[in-house]
């Protein structure tokens, strides 16, 4: 199977290059990291994030034929030869496929992702009924991997002031939270030009995200709770 | 050059549940806390934990946190320490509602409380009906209580040392810990970093085993660290097989499969456990279902064209229940296997999973040593989780207790280490001899030249460990597999690195964790192969029998001159009386 890989070492190179890998008599069943540590078996000087193999911790995601994605959960039977693997798009590059992700995670930290709680605390769980936790289906799951803001144009436009569909659906997270107490902050924060109101309802965060969570949906009813408050 | 250095009052090493339950606690006490983690915190593989957390809130069933320490006194087959188990069952049902109110999306019944599923080893009132203790946020648990845990340190403002790699502690002559030497992964520099107190929480070293549950990042780093600087390592032998790990690849699947009323059957479809646990069936512990498995392989029943796994049933659940409790396993299932749980049987194998043993500590996560007379503890170091061996988990752990571990011996270390705080207000003296040993560990990789790559030699290691040292085990495996894990210690000297480089270098890394895993598995084996009776996930076939007599007792691991000691397990609880052992049948 024939691959493509985005090198670049800074200390060595002036600038990046697509350096072409062939593996012979891959198993198509396997998943493209297998194939990424294969080539790293031949090339220890190769860099990739990875961890868990399974989907859940969010490290290797990466842009793969043009996508977005986690290499360990995509099939190398689903992808089309020669096999393109570049780092995320619009993030600064560190060494090959690793980039720095400082602003990302800044994001995240700024939309205040932790539940407030003002009143005391009882000594028992705070009650949320099957309905109330169902709401948060959809926005808990989100593993912090970067695929969805760095595949969006808003996101590229203006990285440092719009937070991007990662940090907005976390921030929607609380905002459905039955517990939280600081809806009225949380809605003033996201308000102005920026912030929010970047998102352009382009989806590509929404056909990117490897654990088929709904950042868009998520940013619309961040805005229909502000118009609600309005009114 | 200089050596960088900064100073904190704690340094905890590892960002799963148990570093930042520990960080937490720290930080909201106004300590000034350091976290190094090799990866983003949320990356850690407390991630990856989906079944639950117990806790006797007996929010579905009858429950008290007595029957949950007689269950988890009994899975441990009598090597658990009862004062830590019966403090962590305690403590359990407050460190769970902590949690729920600190954001985990737990998952609910109809009168709002929390979700509970019935997971392997429970009962009811001392051995009787089955209970439901495992509290659950679908078949999420562990990303949820580990990104709820992280987001709480941001509030907290803890401070992160994101993708640092710990080399090794730093020592003074009095034997104090004085912080460590670690290692920025992007820059390539090394960083000293002062502290009056350090916390290894660095997890288990499930990647000594080709096939695992395990992630790449779990290495064992801070139990190779602890041996280096001359702490032993306690209970090495047992290490948990999951009985149901993807056959062939090892992907984890939950034991919520069964709680939730998955059973396991063989090529003739017949239910086998009810042969060996004619109670429990199923949701027998681990120790006993991996065994179970791992002889219907043997004797010719397994499925599929080889017959070498056994099939796991969930289509009967129906969707409803897939969807809403193991949605996470299914999509795994399908990923990985390309099969639908809904219509067909998932083929699983036991497959190495969690590192029952570990760095000895007390209940308040202090690592301590023996001494002439009982014990004493290292001054200005802690570990908590799965590198820790506290021990409440002894030969063989429960589903659903190691959440538990983490968040309880989390929080007791940093209320214990605030408190030490308070007694020692000043930074000792680092002394330039107290730094060379790790400097020399850290420069050895910068040795040039032909040699063996570390990827070679880590595969030859996980294979002989899944060889010579599984589920069943005699004097002349291990003995082998004791001789070629020397044969590979002696090697580790001529692998090199052909990559020097400074920024990103993995490879580096990985050459240290190699060095981790060697020194882990050489303790692992040896003391597998010292210990001549059957207790856990110790099964030996040369001794099938538990032997109370000669063996109830914990063993230590040193790594000079790889000498054995043991000491004895604590039978008595804080408050209770003592479950004596008995016979162990499920």
């Amino acid at each position: 199977m024939r691959f493509l890989i985005y090198r670049y070492h800074p200390e060595k190179d002036q600038k990046p290059y697509m350096q072409a890998f062939e593996l012979d008599g891959l198993d198509k069943n396997k998943m493209l990291r297998d194939a990424l540590l294969l080539i790293k078996k031949q090339d220890e000087s190769f860099t990739f994030r990875h961890s868990c193999g399974e989907g859940v911790c969010g490290s290797d995601a990466l842009n793969i034929n043009g996508t977005n994605g986690l290499a360990c959960i995509t099939p190398l039977s689903s992808l089309k030869e020669p096999v393109e693997v570049r780092p995320l798009p619009g993030m600064p590059v560190i060494r090959d496929l690793v980039v720095d992700m400082a602003q990302f995670y800044k994001h995240y930290r700024e939309v205040k992702p932790y539940l407030v709680v003002t009143d005391p605390e009882p000594e028992v769980e705070f009650k949320q009924s099957p309905e109330e936790r169902s709401k948060l289906d959809g926005l808990y799951e989100c593993i912090l991997c970067g695929c969805c803001t760095t595949a969006c144009p808003s996101f590229w436009w203006n990285p440092e002031k719009f937070r991007g569909p990662a940090a907005l659906l976390q921030a929607y997270r609380f905002l459905a939270d039955s517990r939280d107490q600081a809806h009225d902050k949380r809605l003033e924060e996201l308000d102005g030009p920026y912030r929010m109101f970047r998102c352009h309802t382009i989806m590509n965060c929404v056909n990117v995200c490897p654990k088929g969570l709904n950042p868009t949906e998520a940013i619309h009813n961040i805005k229909r709770m502000m118009m609600k408050d309005v009114v | 050059m200089t050596l960088a250095r900064r100073k904190f009052d704690t340094l905890v090493i590892g960002a799963g549940g148990g570093g930042l339950r520990a960080a937490l606690q720290l930080a909201q006490a106004d300590a000034k806390v350091a976290v190094v983690s090799k990866v983003f915190p949320t990356r850690s593989h407390t991630v990856a934990a989906q079944g639950g957390i117990n806790a006797a809130l007996a929010n579905v069933l009858p429950d008290n946190w007595h029957w949950h320490m007689y269950d988890t006194i009994k899975g441990s087959d009598y090597l658990g320490d009862q004062d830590a188990i019966e403090y962590m069952c305690r403590a359990a049902s407050n460190l769970v509602v902590e949690l729920e109110h600190a954001g985990v999306p737990f998952s609910r019944l109809e009168n709002g409380n929390i979700y509970q599923r019935p997971f392997g080893g429970q009962s009811q009132d001392f051995g009787g009906k089955q209970a439901a203790r495992t509290c659950a946020a679908a078949d999420r648990t562990g990303h949820a209580i580990l990104h709820t845990l992280y987001q709480q340190n941001i509030r907290a403002k803890t401070h992160f040392f994101d993708e640092y790699f710990a080399i090794d502690l730093i020592k003074d002559e009095e034997g104090v810990i004085l912080g460590a030497l670690v290692m920025s992964i992007e820059t390539g520099e090394p960083l000293l970093i002062e502290a009056k107190t350090t916390l290894l929480a660095t997890g288990g070293a499930g990647q000594l085993f080709r096939t695992n549950t395990n992630a790449h990042i779990n290495t064992g780093d801070g139990l190779a660290m602890a041996l280096r600087a001359g702490i032993p390592l306690q209970d090495m032998e047992f290490f948990q097989f999951h009985p149901t790990g993807i056959a062939g690849k090892g992907m984890l699947i939950s034991e919520a499969a069964r709680g939730e009323g998955g059973y396991l059957t063989n090529k003739n479809g017949e239910r086998f456990m009810e042969r060996y646990a004619p109670n429990a069936k199923d949701l027998a512990s681990r120790d006993v279902v991996s065994r179970a498995i791992f002889i219907e392989v043997q004797e010719g029943r397994g499925c599929g064209p080889s017959g070498d796994y056994v099939n796991l049933n969930i289509n009967h659940l129906g969707e409803e229940v897939l969807n809403k409790r193991l949605p996470a396993i299914c999509d795994s299932i399908r990923t990985f296997l390309r099969v639908d749980p809904a219509k067909d049987p998932v083929p699983i194998y036991p497959t190495a999973h969690y590192t029952m043993g570990g760095i000895p500590t007390n209940r308040q996560g202090q690592v301590v040593v023996p001494i002439e007379h009982g014990e004493e503890p290292i001054p200005g170091l802690y570990a908590v989780g799965e590198c820790a061996c506290v021990s409440v988990h002894g030969a063989n752990r429960l589903g659903g207790n190691s959440l538990l571990d983490i968040v309880v011996f989390g929080r007791a270390a940093g209320n214990d280490i605030i408190g030490y705080l308070r007694e020692h207000r000043y930074h000792r003296p680092i002394n330039e001899s107290d730094v060379e040993q790790a400097m020399a560990h850290l420069t050895r990789w910068d040795r040039k030249g032909d040699g063996i790559s570390v990827a070679g030699l880590r595969g030859e290691l996980q294979a002989i460990m899944e060889k010579y040292c599984g589920v069943f085990r005699t004097e002349e495996i291990l003995q082998q597999g004791l001789e070629k894990v020397l044969e590979i210690e002696q090697r580790l000297d001529d692998v090199v690195l052909y990559d020097h480089s400074k920024i990103f270098n993995t490879a580096r890394i990985e050459a240290f964790e190699l060095e981790n895993l060697v020194d882990i598995a050489l303790a692992t084996v040896k003391s597998a192969l010292s210990r001549q009776e059957s207790r856990g996930a110790h099964s030996r076939v040369d001794y099938p029998e538990r032997d109370d007599k000669h063996w109830l007792k914990h063993s230590l691991f040193y790594k000079q001159d790889r000498r054995m000691a043991y000491k004895p397990v604590r039978l008595k609880p804080l408050t209770v009386d003592t479950f004596p052992p008995k016979e162990r049948v499920y």
